[in-house]
């Protein structure tokens, strides 16, 4: 700082942007909703990470909270869902059903979502405390600045992949 | 207590009335599949049973007549309930439909059908409603393995359903419809165009307002709703299948996840059937805590459908302060089970452990902040000229409509019938205590809110009576066929060791027999129908989700108001995706 000005990358200053403003899409279906609920609302507050802009269409949002259980009748949408949003996207698994199933190990019930989407951060509990949740979006927040090309060729590979 | 309506079908049926037992007071017949649609007719228009609770399948594998269809029909005026069971082969599981006699028979046997394969001849529309399209066999039956999963990929269009339920008489959907509807889309729903000025609109189920995962396909008329085609089993994570494969404590944890918003009274109800089965009567004060728990837990499920349901309709602010106040309960309920939500709280038999230290003054704090919080939204909204114009005679249905289609709860109240599960059979101390169940005129959405926020203040009510009369004593029962014995004796004496071991291993054994128990949770009444046929697991653990017979009757209740009603109706309805697909 010595002349006055300092020197950065493009890509980081919008990193930067893209932390501290971070849109999300909450795909609630179950009980972990709730709490999301208890996340936005005064106690907990969303909005002092930023991330308090809910859009409730995919193409306005670049993170994608998978709140709940996510059953096969469901998974077709949710797929729609993360295809339909921009690139660069985060998705987090909020809770034990949809990292992986939860206790609901049967016949209609997706084992983890990761079978269907890209993920970036899992939140155990069922549901998680709105504490969980917000740990979440520090590690999204951290993981952005340190976000190269990779992830999103490899997410692009991996949804083919993870076709059912 | 019901005998009546067995001898009511004895003497109308003849020789088609098989047989008819009792167990733990109450009265099932068992009718020839035959005579099945007769013998409900007689119970309805002779019994004056109006309303069909319930009606579910069972499957006895290896027997001559493998599937049984169970009805559990109920008299408002009387306050009786009868059970009707009939039973039908493997090589044609068909009996006739209940749809003409009981207008809400039509989900529960579309249920059934998919479920069990069990068909209902003349039914308008017997497709499958949980699984999905492409599903191949039935999942409660006893030989579809837990674990067999089957993929999905293209969503149901919907449009036969369209088709059927159109009230004009010629058909309005081209086939080229069909594509641009292929597939589901969210928030910004698909539009497609069908001639003459009608379009069709997809809503959900990744939708705002579609609080979880609803879907449901309207027909538009301008803005106006000619025709709807609501979808379910989104949320179907398959309840019944895995009670049947956990034991008799185990699935009270999934019962934590019925209806989500809350929990306690899940618990409740699924541990008051359990113990009915057995026959227990739980300590005194265990029941006086139940309560307290239940009535925490109702107040936090209306704070939350009151505080979505405005904020759909746009009043966000109402949110803040109603949710102000479900925080303070939601910490009574963290130190009183150790979770926010998931409480998992009672057990077979009473109760996991004792309220916490302070829970009176904690609690009576709760119910000023809640208090403050009903009066501030009240002054906002009860006159509020864009609310009423947004609310009032919207979603209308009337009493007896209501008592038809199967509604119960505060839906049930707002239309005026005063039918409260904790009123009209009280368990546990509700009759000893002071309450008033509130009751609506209108029954349209405007009413049910209010109900709800006037429920608030009864629980509140009942809470600070229970506080007052909480008596001291054990809150587990003492049959120690059900409970684990205390530490002091499993350590000390080979008895004790030996029933820890047996109860930790084995679980406990109910009588065989079966059971039908409700309770009044917050969307109405919760029922359990549980078999059990003498075994560490339920046979059967049926739940009669009390929203399941309520958003079969929201095509009824939408058509004919605009697409923005929609999502105000939507809401007043409090439909729970964990409690609806189960």
């Amino acid at each position: 700082m010595a002349f006055g000005f300092v020197t950065t990358r493009v890509t980081d200053v919008l990193n930067w942007a893209r932390r501290y403003s971070l849109w999300p899409m909450p795909y609630g279906t179950a009980c972990c909703a709730i709490e999301f609920m208890g996340l936005i609302s005064g106690r907990f507050d969303i909005s002092r990470f930023g991330a308090e802009l809910l859009r409730f269409s995919p193409r306005q949002a670049d993170l994608l909270l998978v709140m709940g259980t996510i059953s096969y009748k469901q998974a077709p949408i949710l797929k729609r869902i993360y295809a339909q949003m921009p690139e660069p996207k985060w998705v987090v698994a909020v809770g034990a059903c949809a990292a992986s199933g939860g206790f609901y190990n049967n016949y209609h019930t997706v084992q983890g979502i990761d079978e269907l989407i890209p993920v970036d951060v899992y939140v155990p509990g069922c549901p998680p405390r709105p504490e969980q949740l917000m740990d979440a979006l520090v590690k999204i927040q951290d993981g952005i600045l340190k976000r190269d090309k990779g992830r999103i060729q490899n997410s692009e590979s991996r949804i083919q992949k993870g076709d059912i | 207590m019901a005998i009546e309506y067995i001898k009511l079908l004895e003497e109308r049926l003849g020789d088609a009335a098989v047989e008819s037992h009792s167990f733990r007071g109450f009265e099932s017949a068992v009718v020839r599949s035959g005579a099945w649609e007769r013998a409900l007719e007689i119970l309805k228009t002779d019994g004056k049973l109006n309303m069909l609770t319930d009606l579910c399948g069972l499957d006895h594998p290896g027997e001559k007549d493998r599937f049984e269809v169970v009805a559990h029909l109920y008299s408002v005026e009387k306050k009786k309930r009868v059970r009707l069971k009939t039973r039908c082969p493997e090589d044609d599981p068909s009996i006739s439909t209940s749809t003409r006699v009981y207008p809400a028979a039509d989900w529960f046997e579309r249920e059934a059908f998919d479920m069990y394969g069990i068909r209902f001849d003349g039914h308008p529309n017997l497709k499958r409603i949980l699984c999905h399209r492409d599903f191949v066999g039935h999942p409660l039956r006893k030989d579809y393995p837990k674990e067999k999963r089957q993929p999905f990929s293209t969503p149901d269009t919907l449009m036969d359903e369209m088709e059927i339920l159109d009230p004009c008489d010629r058909p309005i959907v081209r086939s080229s419809d069909r594509k641009i509807l292929d597939g589901v889309t969210i928030a910004r729903s698909t539009i497609a165009r069908s001639h003459d000025s009608r379009f069709l609109l997809n809503i959900g189920p990744s939708h705002p307002a579609m609080h979880g995962c609803f879907r449901v396909l309207v027909e538009l008329d301008g803005e106006r709703i000619r025709n709807a085609v609501p979808e379910i089993g989104y949320m179907h994570r398959c309840f019944e299948k895995e009670a049947e494969a956990h034991t008799w404590h185990q699935v009270i944890a999934y019962t934590d996840r019925l209806n989500y918003v809350s929990p306690i009274m899940n618990n409740a109800g699924y541990c008051m059937a359990v113990e009915r089965l057995l026959d227990i009567e739980i300590p005194e004060r265990a029941k006086w805590i139940r309560m307290l728990a239940c009535e925490v837990s109702r107040i936090c499920d209306h704070l939350v459908a009151v505080g979505a349901n405005l904020v759909d309709i746009g009043a966000l602010t109402n949110f803040w302060y109603l949710f102000n106040a479900r925080e303070q309960f939601t910490d009574w309920i963290e130190a009183l089970a150790g979770a926010r939500l998931t409480a998992t709280y009672t057990r077979i038999g009473g109760l996991s452990r004792d309220i916490p230290a302070g829970s009176n003054a904690q609690l009576r704090s709760c119910i000023k902040t809640m208090r403050q919080a009903i009066k501030d939204v009240a002054a906002m909204t009860k006159k509020n000229r864009i609310l009423i114009d947004r609310t009032h005679g919207i979603g209308a249905i009337s009493e007896e409509e209501a008592i038809t289609r199967g509604f119960t709860g505060p839906c049930l109240r707002a239309t005026g019938c005063a039918y409260d599960v904790r009123r009209a059979h009280p368990y546990y101390f509700y009759d000893d205590i002071e309450w008033d169940v509130p009751v609506g005129i209108r029954g349209d959405t405007y009413d049910r809110i209010f109900v709800r926020m006037e429920e608030m203040e009864q629980s509140a009510r009942i809470i600070e009576q229970v506080l007052e009369r909480l008596p001291e004593g054990p809150i587990m029962t003492s049959r120690r066929d059900v409970v684990l014995p205390p530490p002091h004796e499993v350590y000390g004496s080979i008895e004790g060791m030996m029933q820890h071991f047996k109860l930790a291993m084995h679980g406990i054994h109910p009588p065989e027999g079966e059971v039908y128990s409700y309770t009044e949770a917050a969307n109405g009444e919760l029922g359990f129908y549980i078999v059990s046929d003498g075994c560490e697991r339920p046979y059967r653990a049926r739940v009669r989700a009390p929203c399941f017979p309520i958003y079969q009757a929201f095509p009824m209740l939408i058509k004919g108001h605009l697409v923005a009603d929609v999502v105000a109706i939507m809401g007043s309805l409090n439909i729970i995706a964990g409690e609806l697909d189960r």
